[in-house]
């Protein structure tokens, strides 16, 4: 049914930092890597070597430039379903293909229902689903919940690929619904966000903004640049000379 | 949003049949419109074509069409799904009025009934597909409280040129539905050019500001995740030329409202048979200009997903 629970048991989600995402990727090659061959499997590939390329993916990474009066810098920015409370994706699936579970909140799709409307990417703000043109299903982000409660894995593989990938543990996953796990406290120390809360979807993952620019840092001014300037004298006619 | 042909088809064409279906339920039911074969099995013949072509170039956009019986299941929660079964239903009532009305030239009783509930299932019908787009947060052009009145104002334009056409055609024209196809036309015209008014001056909330939690001065996309057109951008990312977007109004303007409203005007002056011409014409005009307007409603339209690639 694609009314939504009134509670779910537990809010599993992710805490993405983004002070210390260096754009890596190897979030988005490991999440492709697992769940081409997991719940959601495949992850069709459209013309792959050609000019053309297209696929489904369930995490984007963006890389963004952002000016504020204290300067820019770089942010690099991973892009996935944030498994909202208030997934209206969910409510305006007209078959019950899309559903969030009640027991850990995962929004999931059932493949075998799914008539590929398209309309459960429209009420996504987020850009979280990708409709398999090969399929003709959407596709989503599983939270991999083939990995999580997976007896055969070794309990700390027991998290989702993205997460097991990153190098710089950028990426954190637990449950944001107990105030004493990991993730929450680090939400509540880093001040974690809500994407789009203007919109209402109350997303469970949130995202930690870079922290302050320093002032503590070193000054190091770069040496001013060489004259383009055609210098006269000695030092010119060197200078001539050398470039012929 | 990308205009996918199949969708502004879809509800261009049972916006115009349901418009049709309800004024033939309502004036037949009600003895206004009198009770004739042939005007019957083409009006209400056309009607429910226009609403079964729609219905199956809607399914035209699917992935999975052989799936499509499963939509009726969610109606709880889904305008999609309470779309699928509206307009199933009310080809119950559209049925049993063809039955009546039409095959059996009966008025009064059940047929009146039938042609009652056939003009709420038609309007029903609309509605849903109207909050199909007015429930959609993510694109604020059409999460509005213009889309919904456009839906049935449009129905109601379209159905009332074509009932127009129908009965200057069969010699059986009527003055008070000439007028009314004649305001109708005048009010899509006006809400039309309204919405875009209100869209034009749009304060979105949703900045790449909040679409990336990165708080104060300006996020500026540097670098897409993939260097080709994704699903996102292909659906979502859709983007129309402002100078093509001005030209495409003055031409949905022109077929939709302006034209029609001079050939209706027309009828007025012409006798029977020649006035029939100029209100055929109307409908087909504003047909065309419907699917204008209706492309320019998706071409138009801005998803928030845009944001993330800096469009």
């Amino acid at each position: 049914m694609t009314c939504l629970p009134a509670h779910t048991d537990k809010k599993l989600g992710l805490v993405i930092d983004l002070d210390t995402c260096v754009g890596c990727q190897a979030c988005v090659t490991a999440c492709k890597e697992w769940n081409t061959g997991g719940h959601m499997a495949p992850l069709t590939d459209i013309d792959p070597y050609g000019g053309h390329v297209d696929g489904v993916w369930f995490n984007r990474v963006h890389s963004y430039e952002h000016t504020t009066e204290m300067g820019g810098r770089t942010v690099n920015f991973p892009r996935s379903c944030l498994h909202c409370e208030t997934p209206a994706c969910v409510t305006v699936c007209p078959t019950g293909a899309s559903y969030k579970r009640a027991s850990d909140g995962i929004v999931l799709i059932d493949a075998d229902k799914c008539i590929g409307c398209k309309l459960c990417s429209w009420a996504c703000p987020y850009g979280a689903r990708e409709f398999d043109t090969d399929v003709g299903v959407m596709k989503k982000c599983t939270l991999c919940v083939d990995r999580i409660y997976n007896d055969n894995l070794a309990e700390e593989d027991r998290v989702p690929a993205c997460v097991a990938a990153c190098p710089t543990s950028a990426r954190h996953f637990g449950d944001l619904g107990d105030p004493r796990s990991a993730v929450s406290q680090l939400v509540a120390e880093r001040g974690g966000v809500d994407l789009m809360p203007e919109l209402g979807y109350r997303p469970t993952n949130k995202y930690l903004p870079p922290r302050a620019h320093t002032q503590r840092a070193a000054s190091v001014p770069a040496k001013p640049l060489e004259p383009v300037r055609a210098e006269g004298g000695l030092l010119g006619w060197v200078d001539r000379m050398l470039s012929n | 949003m990308h205009p996918a042909f199949s969708v502004v088809f879809f509800t261009t064409a049972t916006g115009a049949g349901y418009g049709l279906l309800a004024l033939f339920g309502v004036l037949g039911g009600l003895q206004i419109v009198p009770a004739d074969f042939w005007l019957g099995f083409v009006g209400l013949g056309l009607a429910l074509g226009l609403i079964a072509a729609g219905l199956l170039s809607s399914t035209g956009h699917l992935g999975r069409p052989e799936r499509a019986w499963r939509a009726f299941s969610q109606w709880r929660s889904s305008w999609l799904s309470r779309e699928g079964v509206a307009s199933v239903i009310t080809f119950i009532p559209a049925g049993l009025f063809g039955l009546g009305w039409v095959l059996l030239g009966r008025t009064g009783g059940w047929v009146t009934i039938a042609g009652l509930l056939a003009a709420i299932g038609a309007i029903v019908t609309v509605c849903t597909t109207g909050m199909i787009y007015a429930s959609l947060k993510p694109i604020a052009q059409w999460h509005s409280r213009y889309t919904l009145p456009a839906y049935l104002i449009f129905a109601a334009t379209t159905g009332s040129v074509l009932l127009n056409a129908l009965l200057q055609s069969f010699g059986v024209g009527s003055v008070a539905v000439l007028v009314l196809s004649l305001l109708a036309t005048l009010a899509g015209w006006g809400w039309k050019r309204a919405t875009w008014r209100h869209n034009d001056r749009l304060e979105i909330a949703t900045t790449a500001n909040t679409a990336t939690g990165l708080a104060g001065g300006t996020v500026r996309s540097l670098e897409w995740p993939h260097t080709e057109e994704n699903y996102l951008l292909k659906e979502m990312g859709f983007r129309i030329a402002r100078k093509h977007s001005a030209k495409l109004r003055m031409l949905a303007q022109a077929l939709a409202f302006a034209l029609p409203v001079l050939l209706l005007a027309a009828t007025f002056a012409l006798p029977w048979p020649v006035a029939a011409i100029p209100s055929v014409l109307a409908a087909i005009v504003q047909f065309a200009g419907m699917l204008v307007e209706r492309w320019l409603f998706f071409a138009e339209a801005k998803h928030t997903v845009a944001l993330y690639y800096g469009r």
